[in-house]
C-alpha cells in the first residue's frame, strides 16, 4: 500500500464519519426537536394536531379537576388566552394553582393539550423562563409584584456547581 | 478579620500568578536558568495563598458566620455541619474558589514533580498554568467576591438549597472539578509544547499522569452526578442530557480521545498536530462547561444580556483561551515535525477510529447542547433539545466506536492483521451472542434494544479479560498453557495492561447497566395504608404514613414493605416529602432498595386530603452496573498511573523484557 492511497484511507473514513455525525444531526434536527409556544401563540398561530410542543403558562385558578386513575385536568393560561390540558401521572412537588408551569405533549381533538410531561421545580418563586419571557412579552410581567409572579434571582445568580437549579428543569419532569 | 485576611491573600495570589507567568517567559528568551525557578516558588506561593483564602471561607461557614454575605446567602444555623462545609462549594462565588483552588493545586504539583519534566517544557507550563490562574482569580475578586461583608449582620441566613444537602453534591463538585480543572495541566502543556516548537515523546510521557488523574476523576464526578440526579430527583432517570451534564459530558469524550492519542504519539511518534489540538479542545470545552453553568445562559439567554458581567467575564475568558490558543496553534502547529503515516488496519489505526468517533460523539452533544441557546439568541425562538436528539444521534456513533475497543486492542501496532485479530475475537463475539441471545430469549416480547446491549456489554467486557489472558500466554515460541505460568505471567503484565483492562471492562459493566434498563418497569396509583402497587416482580405495600422530623427539615413519610410477586417478604423502604422551613421548599426523597446490583426504587408522590399518597415504585435491574462499571473505569485510570513506565523521564523501551517481537507493548 502507497503512501498516497493509504492517505486516501485515512481521508475517507474521516468524511465518511464526519458525514454519519453530520447526517445525523440534521435528521435528529428536523425530527425530535420540540418548540415553546405559549397559550396565546396557540390561540392566534394554531398548531397542528400530533405535533410535539412545550406548553408554558400559569395554571388557572379553580381549573383542576382531579379524574380517576390519576388523571389531573387542568388549564394553561398567560392571561390572554387559555389551553386545557389533560395529563395523567403524578404532579410534581410544586405544581400549584397560579403556579408556572410547562407541559410537554400534542394538541388533540377539541383544542386540549395531551401532556405526558410537566416541568416544575421545587423552589416556592420559580418562574420557569419561557413563561416568565412569554409574560414579559405581554406585558403582564410584573417585578416582584403579587402572585409570586417574579422570578428568582437565585436561580440566576447562586446557582450551583453543577447549577441544579437549570439542571432539574428537564429532570424534573414527572411521568 | 480572617476573612479580610482571606481577601488579601487571594489578592496576593493574584499578584504571584503575574509573576509566575511574567518570569518564566522572560527567562525562556534570554535563558536564564536562576529565574526560570522562580516559576516553582510562585507556583507554590499561589497555591498557599489560595488554600488559605479557601481555609478562611470554610471557616466562616463552619461557624456561620452571618457577617458575610456568603454565608447569609447559603446557610443556616440548623443546617448539619456536613452542609455547612459543603454549602462552602454550593454557591457560585465559592464554587470559583474552588475552582482555582484545584488549579493553583495543579500548577503546585508541576512545579515540584521535578524530574519528570524537562525544565523549559516545565517553566513554559507553568507560566501558562499561572496565565489561567490569574484570569480566573481576577474573576473572582472582580465579579464574584466570596469575603464581602454584610453589616448589619443577620441572625439568621437564607440557608443552602434544600436539594444540595446530600451526600452525593457535597462530594461530586470536587470530583468533577480536579477532572475539568485537571484538563488545564495538558492544555498547559500543549501551549508550552506550541510556544517551544518541539513536541515528542517525552512531551507525550509527562503529559500521561496528568491527563489520566483529570480523566479519572472527571469519570468520578461524572458518575457521582447521575447517581445523585437518579436518587435525589425522584423519579429513577440517571441520564438527562441536560445541558449542565453535557457541559461535563463534552470534555470527557475530548479527554478520553487525548487519552488514546498520547498513546499513539507516545509508542509511534505520530498524531502530534492531532493531540495538541485534543489537549486545547479539551480544555476549552472544559471552559465551555464553566461558561455553561456559571455565567447564567442556561435559566435565560436574557438574564445574560441584562446582568453581563459575569457572563461576559468568562465569555471573555473563553475567547481568549480558546481564540488565542488556536492562534497559537494555526501559526506554530506546522512547526512541528509530522510523524509518519502507518497503515489503516493497525494498533494505531484503530486509536485514530477511536479518536475519531469519540471527536464525532463529542460534536453532536456540543450542536445538541449550543443550538437551543444559539437560536434563541439569534432570533428568540425557544426550543428544547432533548433526549430523543441525543439517543438518535449519539447512540449510532457509540455503538461503533465500542465495538472497535477490543478489536483495536487485539491488533499489532504498525500493521495488525484483521484475520488473526478475529480469529482471537471469535471466543468473545461467539459468548457475546449466546449472552445477547440468551437474554433475548429470557425476555422474548421486550424491547429489542436491550439484549443487543446486553451483548455488546458482554463482549467489551470478555474482550478486555481476553486481552489479558492472551498476553499472560503469550505469543510464538513462548506461548504457554500452563495456568501457573498464565498466573505468574499475568501478574507480570505492566500497570498500564491492567488499568487498560479494567478501564475497558467498566465500559462493558456501563454499557450492561445502561442495557438492562430495557427492562426497568414502572408502577403509579394512589393508595391508602394496606394497599400496594406493583412493579416488574416487586410490589409495595403501604404500612403507614407518618411525620418524622430531621435536624432542619420535617417530613411526611410513607413507610413501605416490599415483597415479592409471590408474596415473600424482602424488606422495608421510607420515602417521604421533606419540606425545608427555611427555604420553603419541598423535596421528595426517595426510598431504595438494593437487591445485588439491582434496585426497587419508591418515590412519594402527592399526599392527598384523604390521607392517600401517590406512589411510584420502580424496579431497576442492574442499574448499579452504571456506576459501578464508571468506578472501575476511574480504577483503570489510577491503576495506569502508577505504571513504572510513568516515573522515568527519558524514553526508555524495557529491552530485558522477554517479550518476543510479535508482543504488544504495553498502552
Amino acid at each position: 500500500m502507497t503512501r498516497k492511497s493509504r492517505r486516501l484511507i485515512m481521508i475517507a473514513v474521516c468524511g465518511g464519519v464526519l458525514a454519519l455525525a453530520v447526517g445525523l444531526i440534521l435528521s435528529a434536527m428536523s425530527g425530535s426537536i420540540v418548540f415553546f409556544r405559549s397559550p396565546s401563540e396557540v390561540a392566534q398561530q394554531g398548531v397542528a394536531a400530533g405535533t410535539r410542543f412545550r406548553l408554558g403558562g400559569l395554571v388557572q385558578d379553580g381549573s383542576l379537576k382531579r379524574g380517576p386513575d390519576q388523571t389531573v385536568d387542568f388549564a394553561v393560561t398567560d392571561t390572554n388566552a387559555t389551553v386545557a390540558v389533560q395529563y395523567r401521572g403524578l404532579l410534581p412537588d410544586l405544581f400549584r394553582e397560579g403556579q408556572g408551569v410547562v407541559a410537554e405533549g400534542t394538541l388533540g381533538p377539541g383544542g386540549i393539550f395531551k401532556a405526558d410531561t410537566v416541568l416544575a421545580k421545587h423552589d416556592e418563586s420559580y418562574m420557569p423562563r419561557e413563561v416568565a419571557d412569554a409574560l414579559k412579552a405581554q406585558g403582564r410581567w410584573q417585578e416582584g409584584g403579587k402572585g409570586g409572579v417574579k422570578p428568582n434571582p437565585k436561580t440566576v445568580s447562586a446557582g450551583t456547581p453543577v447549577s441544579p437549579d437549570a439542571a432539574t428543569l428537564g429532570p424534573r419532569s414527572e411521568r | 478579620m480572617l476573612i479580610e485576611v482571606g481577601h488579601f491573600a487571594l489578592s496576593l495570589a493574584l499578584a504571584l500568578s503575574l509573576v509566575q507567568i511574567v518570569i518564566p517567559i522572560w527567562a525562556a528568551r534570554s535563558g536564564d536558568s536562576a529565574m526560570r525557578a522562580v516559576a516553582t516558588p510562585a507556583a507554590l506561593g499561589a497555591f498557599g495563598c489560595i488554600l488559605f483564602s479557601f481555609a478562611a471561607l470554610t471557616y466562616a461557614h463552619a461557624t456561620s458566620d452571618f457577617s458575610v454575605q456568603n454565608v447569609v446567602e447559603n446557610s443556616h444555623t440548623t443546617k448539619p455541619f456536613i452542609y455547612k462545609i459543603s454549602g462552602v462549594w454550593g454557591n457560585h462565588e465559592g464554587s470559583m474558589l474552588l475552582w482555582v483552588l484545584i488549579l493553583a493545586l495543579f500548577g503546585a504539583l508541576v512545579a515540584v514533580a521535578k524530574d519528570s519534566v524537562p525544565a523549559v517544557l516545565r517553566a513554559n507550563t507553568l507560566a501558562v498554568q499561572g496565565l489561567i490562574t490569574f484570569v480566573f482569580v481576577l474573576f473572582i475578586i472582580t465579579t464574584s467576591n466570596p469575603f464581602n461583608r454584610v453589616n448589619p449582620a443577620p441572625l439568621e441566613g437564607n440557608d443552602l438549597n434544600p436539594l444540595l444537602q446530600d451526600f452525593g453534591l457535597a462530594v461530586h463538585p470536587p470530583l468533577l472539578y480536579v477532572g475539568y480543572v485537571g484538563f488545564s495541566i495538558t492544555f498547559a502543556f500543549a501551549i508550552a509544547a506550541l510556544i517551544e516548537g518541539r513536541i515528542d515523546a517525552v512531551w507525550a510521557r509527562a503529559v500521561r499522569p496528568w491527563t489520566l488523574t483529570a480523566w479519572s476523576f472527571l469519570t468520578l464526578g461524572i458518575a457521582m452526578g447521575s447517581y445523585w440526579a437518579y436518587y435525589e430527583l425522584g423519579w429513577g432517570g440517571w441520564w438527562f442530557w441536560d445541558p449542565v451534564e453535557n457541559a461535563s459530558l463534552m470534555p470527557w469524550l475530548a479527554g478520553t480521545a487525548l487519552l488514546h492519542s498520547t498513546v499513539v504519539m507516545e509508542k509511534r511518534d505520530a498524531l502530534k498536530v492531532w493531540t495538541v489540538l485534543l489537549a486545547i479542545l479539551t480544555f476549552s470545552l472544559s471552559l465551555l462547561g464553566t461558561f455553561i453553568v456559571r455565567s447564567g445562559v442556561l435559566t435565560s439567554v436574557h438574564t445574560f444580556a441584562t446582568d453581563p458581567t459575569r457572563g461576559v467575564f468568562i465569555l471573555g475568558i473563553l475567547v481568549l483561551f480558546v481564540g488565542g490558543s488556536f492562534s497559537l496553534f494555526a501559526w506554530r502547529a506546522p512547526l512541528l515535525r509530522q510523524g509518519g503515516l502507518f497503515a489503516p488496519i493497525s494498533r494505531e489505526g484503530a486509536l485514530v477510529m477511536n479518536n475519531l468517533f469519540l471527536a464525532a460523539g463529542c460534536a453532536t452533544v456540543f450542536v445538541g447542547t449550543l443550538y437551543p441557546l444559539l437560536l434563541e439568541s439569534l432570533t428568540g425562538e425557544k426550543i428544547s433539545v432533548g433526549p430523543p436528539f441525543f439517543n438518535y444521534t449519539f447512540v449510532p456513533i457509540a455503538i461503533p466506536l465500542l465495538l472497535i475497543v477490543p478489536f483495536g486492542q487485539t491488533l499489532a501496532w504498525k500493521r495488525g492483521d484483521v484475520h488473526a485479530a478475529s480469529q482471537r475475537l471469535f471466543a468473545a463475539l461467539g459468548f457475546a451472542l449466546v449472552i445477547g441471545l440468551i437474554a433475548m430469549a429470557m425476555t422474548w416480547g421486550g424491547p429489542a434494544m436491550a439484549p443487543i446491549g446486553i451483548g455488546l456489554g458482554a463482549y467489551l467486557l470478555i474482550g478486555a479479560g481476553l486481552e489479558i489472558v492472551s498476553r499472560a500466554r503469550g505469543y510464538g515460541n513462548s506461548r504457554s498453557s500452563k495456568p501457573a505460568v498464565i498466573l505468574r505471567r499475568a501478574a507480570g503484565l505492566p500497570r498500564s495492561a491492567w488499568g487498560t483492562a479494567f478501564a475497558h471492562a467498566g465500559v462493558g459493566i456501563v454499557v450492561l447497566g445502561i442495557a438492562a434498563q430495557g427492562w426497568a418497569t414502572e408502577g403509579l396509583a394512589v393508595i391508602k395504608p394496606g394497599q400496594s402497587v406493583a412493579s416488574g416482580p416487586y410490589s409495595a405495600t403501604l404500612d403507614r404514613v407518618g411525620p418524622r422530623s430531621g435536624e432542619n427539615y420535617e417530613e411526611t413519610t410513607g413507610f413501605l414493605t416490599i415483597r415479592t410477586t409471590g408474596g415473600d417478604y424482602v424488606g422495608t423502604v421510607e420515602t417521604g416529602k421533606r419540606f425545608y422551613p427555611s427555604r420553603r421548599m419541598t423535596v421528595t426523597e426517595s426510598g431504595l432498595m438494593t437487591i445485588g446490583v439491582s434496585q426497587v426504587y419508591a418515590s412519594i408522590g402527592e399526599v392527598m386530603p384523604d390521607g392517600s399518597i401517590g406512589l411510584r415504585l420502580y424496579y431497576k435491574p442492574l442499574v448499579l452496573l452504571i456506576w459501578l462499571g464508571a468506578v472501575l473505569m476511574a480504577l483503570g485510570g489510577a491503576v495506569s498511573i502508577t505504571d513504572r513506565r510513568m516515573r522515568v523521564g527519558a524514553p526508555a523501551r524495557a529491552k530485558s523484557k522477554p517479550l518476543p517481537p510479535s508482543a504488544v507493548p504495553a498502552e
